[in-house]
């Protein structure tokens, strides 16, 4: 299963001549059409895929804010009942962290890291294409809910047993349970493989100290996710075992500790917190240096700290639950706690402000994402900091004060980071970049937005407002901030609007001509991304760069003279590889669509009727076989010279051999049925 | 032709390397992409048994308030449990012994031990298989009480883990048979023996703290 691979680089996939495969479990060829991207391995195209879903949930979460703030536009909004209104809040929520934020850092991590750490694709690229699938089929799962009865109603964190039958009696939880636990296991398959492809693929000379800021938040981020995905599954576990068959977890009656489900959850949902913003970190890490046109200020201290805070991040989970009765002597331990992970956060902030300090500072769209990332992530924080203290936590809980911290360092952090990201490595990834005016009316119009959104709500929390209430009495005295919030919310729409207008004008631009093709290394970039072509070659490097220092392309460009004087001697673009070589790459394959199929099959038979679970099952087992035995690639198709074939398969022995079920050629492939 | 390009990629930031198009350079650490993902799993996999262990033994005693009170500790019947954990840590033995053999090139060998290792983790199953009807036999099913739901959950992931490691021994083994794997590729029983030891090894764990504790 989760070990059966082939080496990375086997087949040529240029120039499309690729001869079929003989055998029951021959692999796809194609490098054109949707059927190249739906059984596409490569990485570039993944991440793309991966980008390009989560901003259709996105959109969608999205719709579903927009209809919250329109229920809360008035006092006693009319727009939804309260049962729709929590099944919105509730999606809003879930849709936004599982389906927006970590498969779009997913995106990058899978475009990026691959790049700047010189390999060319990465460690499994088979289980990779399954991790997007399975995230794909887990989100339309989820959202299959809303048209089988209604969505989930028991808010993102599915407190049970608020969550259990007698309390939400719907599917809709069932659906989320089973969903969650899909997209758990794409993150999970996701994880192990950057884990794998970072720590063993990285270039010739790249030690760890010398690997770039992103690449190292994306490390610390899939390890988080490694140890925390358990847990959740294991709560989800629980909750689906009591919803659909009658087990006692969270069965009050019987005695049950509501506090199970909240522990469990938190200890996942906390660095979660850090899987969502860490991504982002690694973002601006790249882009303030870039932009400011100075080296990162502290680049160990950074490292150091992003990887504190991957360990401190597991102490303080209980910080959600002050309010729980837990006893003061955890509440002051989880108080303590709290407090001190700001300082490793701190510590970033400082250091990226010390980067921007003195330095040529250019205001690129990428870079002006980045500052508000700062700033505005730095408002979350200290209003973060305030909820450390728990009798202030105790007065905030539960309240609009909540929803404005968590959405300053969700929305002004990581979404910013992600954004500044777009449009960083759009030219990396599409071959130009998007427009910088229409870009700037982006920024300018959501910034605006989100701070006539979220700010507000600090005010109306601390008033006294209650969170997921779907309604407000005009006696309360709401009114005012909450119709300014709900105009927040509608700036930023058109803020994205632009985003959308920006993305379809400079694609159309690009297709006509008007808009010129990026070269290599648009930005004066530091990192090796930037040494290969725009949009990257399907092979990434003609040539596997050796490194000798941090910020190796830029140590190319730039050098110091005999007075100590840092000097340009050379220009990105003149020294960037060309992308004219041919390196193998690996088959695509039609297993992980398969696989990832039978997963919502499976869900769906355990809420509705257990034969959908079995045929769910055979799609599994099938999948996992036929991805088992599936062939190699004949390593030579494409090349000409197939008679030595026998000379060539020698020097990939050594990773051949690593091979763990797949046969090796045409030999051993023989008739593998069933 | 062969001069110009010459001239070209000398100018490159990243030019030709040893590492031609057929070939990758080394691996950073030297371990195999799959033996990391193994471990990298299994470290996963401690998480999960660790939530679950943490949710038996926080429940362990609940037997609410209109049932007998019969909690599955007080049907254990530790000698016959004993006998069936003795019988999945001999089945790391014999995991060793087909790891040495296949490293050796004892195909023949290796293959007998593969067998040996699943009859023995079957053994275990049939023994958990029987256990677990007794207990139903006895009025104690899944949803009982909640000590009994987190009892059948906790020995069941385990359950499903040791039946996941027999389906892939025997998956191995016709692998081996059919000539698909041979004594180059020693490190995939290597592999599947690390998951079956961290099997056995949870098992210890589930054994000491669900039969022995009080």
């Amino acid at each position: 299963m989760a070990i059966t691979e082939e080496p990375p680089l086997i087949l040529e996939l240029e120039s499309g001549e690729t001869k079929p495969s003989t055998g029951a479990f021959a692999r796809p060829t194609y490098a054109k059409g949707w059927r190249a991207w739906v059984f596409t391995v490569d990485h570039k195209k993944i991440g793309i895929m991966y980008g390009a879903v989560a901003m259709f949930w996105f959109l969608w979460g999205g719709i579903e804010a927009l209809l919250i703030r329109t229920q809360l536009l008035t006092p006693n909004g009319t727009v939804l009942t309260a049962e729709q209104y929590n099944q919105i809040f509730t999606m809003h929520g879930t849709t936004m962290v599982f389906l927006v934020i970590m498969p779009l850092a997913a995106a990058f991590a899978n475009y990026i890291v691959p790049l700047q750490i010189g390999a060319r694709d990465v460690a499994f690229p088979r289980m990779n294409a399954l991790g997007l699938w399975i995230f794909v089929f887990g989100g339309i799962f989820l959202n299959l809910s809303w048209f089988l009865g209604g969505g989930p109603d028991g808010g993102w964190f599915a407190y049970a047993p608020n969550t259990s039958v007698t309390f939400s009696p719907g599917a809709g939880m069932d659906f989320y349970a089973m969903g969650l636990q899909i997209a758990g296991i794409a993150s999970l398959v996701g994880a192990i493989n950057l884990i794998v492809t970072i720590i063993n693929m990285r270039a010739p000379g790249m030690t760890l100290l010398r690997m770039p800021v992103f690449t190292w938040m994306i490390l610390v981020v899939q390890f988080l996710l490694l140890f925390a995905l358990p847990v959740i599954t294991v709560a989800l576990v629980l909750l689906s075992l009591d919803r659909t068959f009658d087990a006692n977890f969270f069965n009050v009656g019987m005695g049950a500790d509501p506090l199970l489900w909240q522990h469990l959850f938190w200890i996942f949902g906390h660095p979660e917190v850090y899987i969502l913003i860490l991504p982002s970190f690694g973002i601006v890490s790249e882009t303030l240096p870039v932009f400011s046109r100075k080296p990162l200020f502290g680049y160990s201290v950074i490292v150091i700290s992003g990887a504190a805070i991957g360990f401190m991040g597991w102490g303080v989970w209980a910080h959600h639950m002050f309010v729980s009765g837990l006893g003061p002597v955890s509440v002051a331990a989880f108080s303590a706690t709290t407090m001190f992970i700001a300082v490793p956060t701190g510590v970033k902030i400082l250091n990226w402000i010390a980067t921007m300090w003195g330095g040529k500072i250019t205001f690129t769209v990428p870079m002006m994402f980045s500052i508000s990332l700062v700033s505005m992530f730095t408002i979350g924080g200290l209003s973060g900091v305030m909820h450390s203290v728990a009798p202030a936590d105790t007065q905030q809980t539960d309240t609009y004060f909540i929803v404005a911290h968590f959405h300053y360092v969700l929305f002004g952090g990581a979404l910013m980071g992600l954004f500044a990201g777009m449009y960083y490595w759009w030219p990396k990834a599409f071959g130009y970049k998007l427009n910088e005016t229409l870009g700037k009316w982006h920024f300018w119009i959501v910034l605006v937005g989100f701070n006539l959104t979220f700010g507000p709500m600090h005010i109306l929390g601390l008033q006294g407002m209650a969170r997921r209430h779907s309604r407000y009495g005009p006696e309360d005295g709401f009114d005012f901030w909450n119709l300014m919030v709900s105009i927040g919310a509608f700036v930023i729409l058109i803020g994205m609007i632009i985003f959308a207008i920006n993305i379809v004008k400079t694609w159309l631009g690009y297709k006509a001509g008007t808009i010129e093709q990026s070269p290599a290394d648009p930005w004066d970039g530091r990192t090796l991304e930037w040494s290969i072509p725009s949009p990257t070659p399907e092979h990434n490097f003609d040539y596997v760069p050796v490194v000798t220092d941090l910020d190796d392309f830029w140590h190319k460009k730039y050098q110091k003279d005999e007075n100590g004087k840092l000097r340009k001697v050379a220009d990105g673009n003149a020294i960037a590889q060309l992308g004219d070589q041919h390196p193998h790459l690996p088959s695509p394959s039609y297993w992980p669509i398969v696989l990832a199929s039978g997963l919502p099959l499976i869900a769906l038979g355990l809420i509705y009727t257990l034969w959908l679970t079995g045929i769910g099952l055979l799609v599994l087992v099938a999948a996992i076989y036929g991805w088992s035995l599936e062939p190699h690639t004949d390593p030579d198709v494409g090349h000409g010279h197939g008679d030595d074939h026998d000379d060539h398969d020698e020097p990939d022995g050594d990773h051949s051999e690593n091979l763990i079920d797949s046969p090796k050629d045409e030999s051993t492939e023989e008739a593998p049925v069933g | 032709m062969d001069n110009a390009t010459e001239v070209n990629t000398s100018q490159l930031a990243y030019g030709p390397t040893e590492w031609d198009d057929y070939d990758v350079p080394p691996l950073t650490t030297g371990l195999s992409n799959e033996k990391m993902t193994m471990w990298a799993f299994l470290g996963s996999d401690c998480l999960l048994f660790a939530a679950l262990i943490s949710t038996y033994l926080l429940l362990r005693n609940r037997v609410g308030p209109d049932t007998d009170g019969s909690t599955a500790a007080e049907l254990f019947d530790i000698p016959f449990t004993s006998v069936s954990s003795f019988v999945l840590l001999m089945s790391s033995l014999t995991m060793v012994l087909a790891v040495t053999s296949i490293g050796r090139g004892e195909i023949e060998r290796c293959k007998m031990w593969l067998l040996t290792t699943a009859t023995l983790g079957a053994v275990f199953i049939a023994g958990q298989v029987y256990e677990f009807t007794g207990f139903y036999r006895e009025g104690l099913g899944f949803t009982t009480n909640i000590s009994s739901s987190a009892f059948f959950t906790l020995t069941g992931f385990h359950g499903v883990h040791v039946s996941l490691g027999i389906i892939m021994l025997v998956t191995l083994w016709s692998l081996i048979s059919r000539g698909n794997i041979g004594a180059e590729r020693a490190e995939t029983v290597e592999i599947i023996g690390l998951y079956w030891h961290f099997v056995d090894i949870v098992w210890i764990v589930i054994f000491a703290v669900v039969y022995l504790i009080p």
